[in-house]
């Protein structure tokens, strides 16, 4: 019997994704979110009308990795900027990529109310409870006790707060039609998170209000811990503390079959 | 088109939308609020965007993204609000979109009140957010030159691809006067080669203020200043009133101007040689025309509701040849033509001195004109 040996394509960089060598840390999870935001984009084949808005932090460039339309916003002000863009171009889909500090601290009552307006965009928020890009400083996410180098000793809840949960804050707003925390600490967690930014997006397709993801990430550089490492950390700390759920899924969009 | 009696707030309100405005973001602020409120029920009706923010800075914001589409764009407020507003300017033009922006000044600092006042001059003219560059600036002193300036705003804030900010005091905004709205102009529909809609049949385009490498930053700041060179050059915009003779030359701006123009009516019909030059564009300043006017007149009465921001850019063009002298009212004080008229009086009858700083006499001056 003659045996044939067929090539086949396996995995490659989705369309959406730009040919472009990666500016983040080894380890670091923006890439692996990054990736599964531009597999969906192709899936739904929504490239063409995509317009992400990109933050301020480690994924500031994050527009140099889509190739869609793409703005670069103010700290924190991501969903404003998004809410001018839908607002006047409906019909397109616009998505905001946020950090921890971007989102849960500066960007506070932008994300808040852009949620209670319903504003039908899709946003995807990082949490590595910490911040990255100005060297590991805490971040509102940042966990008690957890080191960082505006925390020397440790998070102390007492002078310095408690951490924010954001997928749960935003699910008690009538605006949203779509929040869920996902991680991306392993294989079956990152699957996970792909289907829930099926969902977020898909959310937005239909006009159904606003929709966000929240992904645990590591920041194994500013966490002081080696890639594999700080996946345990994760697991071990942030799942504790940020419980992977769906927070608030519109009936419709549970039910729906993709 | 007939005149018809228009409150300020509103008729710049109008004058956006038959500008073509297909977005409005803001937030209520005293003495703005009527144009936000103006808006929220014109562009709804017009099938436009209106969206009342969180706060004056997601405002601005909102306008950034919505200029990013290629869309025309605006916002409004007053003093506080347009502090609250400075990130997203800088934002704005760093990324090198058209936004329009309406000012109703109120005084200040602080909470301050809600009467007019023309206390924004250094933040908006000097100012608009941290970096190098610089927005148009035009200051209308009727309900009609605000409507004029607020069209003329749009086509501005397109042709150089920046900020234009109409900066009116509370007087402006909230008075009634009779003028003529200009016709309905229809709404874009070919949008600019940079705009961001969706990469559809055209590589990605990105808009940011982001320039990480110096070297790139420089060029886009040598860039910004060579545009506003041409806007240096192209849109200084001014009015004088009986300057042919006039020995005595008033400067004003806005309600002040106006006020100034009553005095100087009143000083001429007593036969005192004086005039009045009122700059339209703050931003470019019209420093070559006020030049030109020192070497025919003997001196030079500045009169602002302000301390004397403006002052500073009058003794720039002036440049020590002649006597400058300053009357301001603060606070919110709008002066009445006879305070104007007693100082026309002062520098006719009076030997003058070349001060560095005008101010200092002005506020031994005005000391007891405020109960002090």
């Amino acid at each position: 019997m003659e045996m044939t040996t067929a090539v086949q394509v396996v995995y490659k960089r989705p369309e959406s994704l730009a040919g472009m060598p990666t500016h983040y840390c080894p380890g670091c999870t923006h890439g692996v979110a990054h990736r599964l935001i531009a597999e969906v984009l192709d899936e739904m084949q929504i490239r063409e009308k995509t317009i992400g808005i990109a933050p301020v932090g480690c994924s500031v460039f994050a527009y140099n990795y889509f190739d869609c339309d793409f703005l670069e916003a103010a700290h924190g002000r991501a969903p404003a900027m998004a809410t001018g863009v839908k607002r006047v171009l409906p019909d397109n889909f616009v998505f905001t990529y946020q950090g921890d500090g971007d989102l849960a601290s500066i960007g506070m009552a932008e994300i808040i109310h852009a949620a209670g307006r319903g504003e039908n965009i899709s946003v995807v928020f990082i949490n590595n409870a910490i911040y990255g890009m100005t060297g590991g400083q805490m971040a509102p996410t940042t966990l008690p006790g957890q080191v960082t180098t505006s925390s020397p000793s440790g998070r102390d809840v007492e002078q310095m707060g408690f951490p924010l949960r954001m997928a749960e804050m935003l699910s008690n707003l009538d605006g949203v039609g779509y929040v869920v925390r996902r991680s991306l600490h392993d294989p079956k967690n990152i699957r996970m998170a792909k289907k829930a930014i099926r969902l977020a997006f898909e959310t937005q397709v239909r006009g159904l209000g606003f929709s966000m993801v929240e992904l645990l990430s590591t920041c194994p550089t500013n966490w002081g811990l080696t890639p594999r490492d700080a996946l345990q950390w994760l697991e071990d700390h942030m799942l504790p503390m940020y419980p992977i759920g769906d927070y608030k899924v519109l009936p419709v969009l549970a039910e729906l079959k993709l | 088109m007939s005149r018809e009696l228009w409150k300020g707030n509103n008729a710049m309100a109008e004058a956006a939308v038959r500008a073509g405005v297909q977005a409005y973001f803001g937030y209520p602020i005293t003495p703005q609020t009527e144009l936000l409120e103006y808006m929220s029920e014109r562009m709804p009706a017009l099938g436009r965007t209106f969206l009342q923010a969180e706060s004056e800075l997601a405002a601005i914001n909102m306008v950034y993204g919505a200029a990013c589409t290629g869309a025309r764009v605006m916002s409004s407020s007053s003093s506080p609000g347009v502090s609250l507003m400075m990130e997203g300017l800088s934002y704005i033009a760093g990324t090198e979109v058209p936004v329009v922006l309406i000012d109703v000044m109120r005084g200040g600092p602080g909470l301050g009140n809600i009467a007019p006042s023309q206390g924004d001059y250094n933040q908006i003219v000097h100012g608009g957010g941290h970096g190098d560059f610089h927005p148009i600036v035009l200051a209308p002193s009727s309900v009609q030159e605000a409507i004029d300036l607020t069209v003329l705003a749009f086509n501005l804030a397109d042709k150089y691809r920046c900020i234009v900010i109409v900066l009116v005091d509370g007087n402006i905004g909230q008075m009634m006067e009779p003028a003529e709205m200009p016709a309905m102009q229809p709404l874009r529909t070919v949008y600019p080669d940079w705009a961001v809609r969706g990469a559809d049949g055209h590589e990605r385009r990105i808009l940011s203020s982001i320039y990480i490498d110096p070297k790139d930053e420089e060029v886009l700041n040598y860039h910004l200043m060579r545009r506003w060179g041409q806007i240096l050059a192209n849109e200084v915009r001014y009015k004088g009133y009986f300057l042919e003779d006039a020995d005595l030359v008033v400067i004003g701006f806005g309600t002040a101007g106006r006020v100034a123009l009553s005095a100087v009516r009143s000083a001429r019909a007593e036969g005192v040689k004086v005039g009045l030059f009122r700059p339209i564009t703050l931003s470019p300043f019209p420093f070559a025309q006020i030049e030109a006017l020192v070497d025919s007149c003997q001196a030079v009465l500045v009169t602002e509701m302000n301390s004397g921001q403006m002052l500073d850019d009058v003794l720039r063009a002036t440049k020590g040849r002649k006597p400058v002298e300053f009357y301001g009212r603060m606070g919110g004080i709008v002066p009445f033509p006879d305070e104007i008229l007693s100082e026309i009086h002062r520098l006719h009858a009076g030997e003058l001195a070349i001060e560095d700083d005008p101010r200092q006499s002005w506020l031994k001056r005005i000391a007891p004109v405020i109960g002090l």
